[in-house]
Formats: C-alpha cells, sequence, structure tokens
C-alpha cells in the first residue's frame, strides 16, 4: 500500500479559493488570516488569526476552510484553530489582497494613521482624494462607509488596524 | 472548588467580572438596534456591540479553558446573583419595552457608553501586563479594536455637550447626574481584588480610577463641565453579586431562546 504524500504547496493553492465569505475577491490569504499550515501524514493544521474578536464569519469561515482541505483524497484530518497572538492587523493585507479589496469597491487600509489618529484612502472607483467619512462603523465592523464628492459613490473603506493606538 | 489555589480563583473571578461586563453592555447596547437616532448610527452602535459580544465571548472561552464552563451557559444559564458585572451596565436604557413604546434616553447612552469604554481601555491596557498570559495576549487585540469603540462614543459625548442646544445639554448633564452615583462599581475588583493585584493580574481600583478621571477630565473641560469628578457604589458591588431588578428581567429575557433548547450554539 503506498501512502499519497501531502505537500504543502498543495494545501496553499486550496486555500486560496477560500475566500472571505462577504468579499469573493479576496482570499483569507491575501487577507493575511492564515498564520501557520503544518501537515503530518494525512493531517493538516490551519492556525489563523480572527480579523475582529466578534466577527461572526469565523465559523463560516472555519468550516470554509475544512471542507476546501478535505477535498484532497489524501486528507484525513483537518484541524482549524484561531489564535489569540500573534493579533490580526491591517498591514498583514497582501497587494494581491488590496487589489482583491478595490476590485469589490472597497478601499485597502492605509498603512498609518496621523498623529492625530485620523486616515485618509482615496476613492476605489476613480481614485480621487476628494471623499468624506460618514460612519467608522460599516456593514461589519472592520469597515467603514464613506462618499467619493468626485464620481458621487457610496463606497466602503477596511479599517486599519494597527498595534496599540 | 476544591484545593483551587488563590491564584486560580482570582484569574476566575477576574475573567468573569470582565466577561459579564461586556455581555450586559453589549445587551443593552443591541436593545437600541432600529432604535437609534439615525441609521447611521444605528448601523455604527449595533456593530460596536456585535463586537462588544466578541470580547464578551473570548473572555467565556478561557474562562470554559480553566474549565469553568462553557460559554454558551455561563453567558445565559447563571442566575442574577451569580452575575459580576457593574450594576451601572445592567440598568434599563429608559421606561418601556424593546417591542412596546420603549423611551429609551440616548443621552443616558451616550454618557454610559462613553464612560465604560474609556473605563474599558484602561482596564485592558493595564491587563497588557497581566501575569496570566492568555490574558494579556486577548488584551492586546481587545485593545485595537477598542480604539475606535471610544472615538464613536467620545464623539458623540462632546457633540452633545458642546452642541449649545439647550436640551441637548440639560439631557446629558442629568445623564452625568444618573451615571456617576454607580459608576465606582465599574472599577471594583471585588472580594479577590487584592490577590489580583499582588498576582500581578491587573492595577488596582484606585489607580485605574485614577487614571480613568485623568483621561475623562480634559473632554469635560472641553465642553465647559465642571471637572470635580465624583463617582460612587450607591445601589452596591456587582462584582460581589450585587444586582437589581432591571438584570433578572435582562436575563430572563436574553435567556428565553437558549432556555427551550440549551444544546444550541449561540
Amino acid at each position: 500500500m503506498s501512502t499519497i504524500q501531502l505537500n504543502i504547496e498543495e494545501i496553499y493553492k486550496l486555500l486560496e479559493d477560500v475566500k472571505d465569505p462577504e468579499i469573493d475577491t479576496v482570499s483569507i490569504l491575501d487577507l493575511g488570516m492564515v498564520e501557520d499550515v503544518k501537515v503530518s501524514g494525512q493531517d493538516v493544521s490551519v492556525k489563523m488569526l480572527p480579523t475582529f474578536l466578534g466577527c461572526p464569519a469565523l465559523s463560516i469561515i472555519q468550516k470554509n476552510v475544512e471542507t476546501a482541505l478535505r477535498q484532497l483524497p489524501a486528507v484525513r484530518n483537518v484541524n482549524v484553530e484561531f489564535l489569540r497572538s500573534p493579533s490580526w492587523t491591517s498591514d498583514r493585507i497582501t497587494e494581491k489582497g488590496k487589489a482583491g479589496l478595490k476590485v469589490f469597491g472597497i478601499s485597502p487600509p492605509p498603512r498609518q494613521m496621523k498623529s492625530d489618529g485620523s486616515w485618509h484612502v482615496d476613492c476605489p472607483y476613480c481614485e480621487s482624494t476628494y471623499v468624506t467619512m460618514e460612519n467608522i462603523f460599516g456593514p461589519t465592523a472592520c469597515r467603514s462607509i464613506l462618499y467619493c464628492k468626485a464620481c458621487k459613490n457610496p463606497f466602503e473603506a477596511m479599517k486599519p488596524m494597527i498595534k496599540i493606538i | 472548588m476544591k484545593n483551587e489555589s488563590l491564584k486560580d480563583i482570582a484569574i476566575k473571578e477576574l475573567l468573569l467580572q470582565l466577561a459579564d461586563d461586556d455581555f450586559i453592555h453589549s445587551y443593552r447596547g443591541a436593545e437600541w438596534l432600529g432604535l437609534a437616532p439615525h441609521i447611521e448610527e444605528d448601523v455604527a452602535s449595533a456593530s460596536i456591540s456585535q463586537d462588544t459580544m466578541g470580547h464578551a465571548a473570548i473572555y467565556y472561552k478561557l474562562l470554559d479553558e480553566l474549565g469553568v464552563g462553557d460559554a454558551d451557559k455561563l453567558a445565559h444559564d447563571r442566575p442574577a446573583k451569580e452575575r459580576r458585572n457593574a450594576i451601572i451596565l445592567e440598568l434599563v436604557n429608559g421606561p418601556g419595552y424593546y417591542m412596546k413604546d420603549p423611551e429609551y434616553d440616548w443621552a443616558f447612552a451616550v454618557v454610559r457608553n462613553y464612560f465604560y469604554t474609556q473605563a474599558k481601555a484602561i482596564k485592558v491596557r493595564s491587563l497588557h501586563s497581566c501575569s496570566y498570559e492568555p490574558l494579556a495576549e486577548v488584551a492586546q487585540k481587545v485593545q485595537m479594536e477598542l480604539y475606535y469603540h471610544l472615538m464613536h462614543w467620545k464623539t458623540w459625548f462632546v457633540q452633545l455637550l458642546g452642541s449649545g442646544h439647550l436640551e441637548a445639554v440639560s439631557r446629558m448633564k442629568a445623564a452625568i447626574g444618573k451615571t456617576m452615583p454607580d459608576f465606582a462599581g465599574v472599577f471594583s475588583l471585588g472580594q479577590y481584588g487584592e490577590e489580583m493585584v499582588e498576582l500581578g493580574l491587573i492595577e488596582g481600583e484606585a489607580d485605574l480610577q485614577k487614571k480613568w478621571i485623568e483621561a475623562i477630565t480634559p473632554i469635560f473641560e472641553s465642553v465647559g463641565l465642571a471637572t470635580t469628578i465624583e463617582i460612587g457604589m450607591a445601589r452596591g458591588d456587582g462584582r460581589n453579586g450585587q444586582h437589581t431588578e432591571d438584570l433578572e428581567k435582562a436575563l430572563e429575557t436574553l435567556s428565553e431562546v437558549y432556555a427551550t433548547d440549551k444544546a444550541a450554539s449561540w
């Protein structure tokens, strides 16, 4: 009997297909939610970081990761764990992830805030800098609602989450 | 609690206080859904409440890991006298019921939310150096999220008091007058408070309270309020199981669904 070897690239390739349940242009890898993947024989362990603690999508994401990895016949067990540390920060989002957010009409989070705690994003549709913040809180805790005065579109932006602010 | 060390008891007590505070605070916040002053606020305060419930859930999870019981049970299946939340957080939003003639007081919501969120920020910052590592780790994450909650409630507080609108100002002042006499309960660490400090879990009540006053004084000054801030525990100390009828009614309502099927997850 020959055992099928699981290789880690294969696992990452499948994780690339696990999208944010609400933003289908961004994968959990692009969001920087995957901290570690380990393969031991036919068992896979995925360690992840929650974006926001109160995020109701976490259990859906966990299920989607399990379903995706079980597609591989060589996989026996999948163990998904959300870690308490390190904390997820918005600079974990990859360049590909930022591009994916923009495709969906969401401005990616800026890398830093100004000294007074404010931050600035540009319109994801027309790139105009002439925007106003309508609501720091959007449909989810991690998003804000803005309005572009140039192209007259409302849009969302992902909040910056930066350590010790 | 056989042979349980004082350290274990102190850690569990602190976690219960943090969890129960956020749990009931989140519940009162959620009762504003559909009733907030405008649609943007409905979205924002609902989002903050949901996030706060996430904080309660992670503290309950830490308790679960310590063998105290699973999160669902801790959240839904403990009578009022076993709850450790501060009394000010359990008080109703106003007369009436969510489904029928709710005469909720937005000024009270703003004052309570701002005061509590600022107090929570100070406690959570203190927990960064908590000697119980899992709690120190969680505190880092909560602190980051809290930044936005605090920004939100501070903005409301300053805008309503600085508006110059007579009704807004008088209602805000009344709300401050209602909140202060019970607010010291948020800083109480309960009967194991000394142990918590000695074990390096969190700073003492007086230090936390002092930092809170230092944080809100400039905000009070910015809206021309007198800066003598006196807080008390008029209705008792929730950390030791003293509570009002408001909490009992809230628990009855929120555990209604849970009670029909205790095996379901929330």
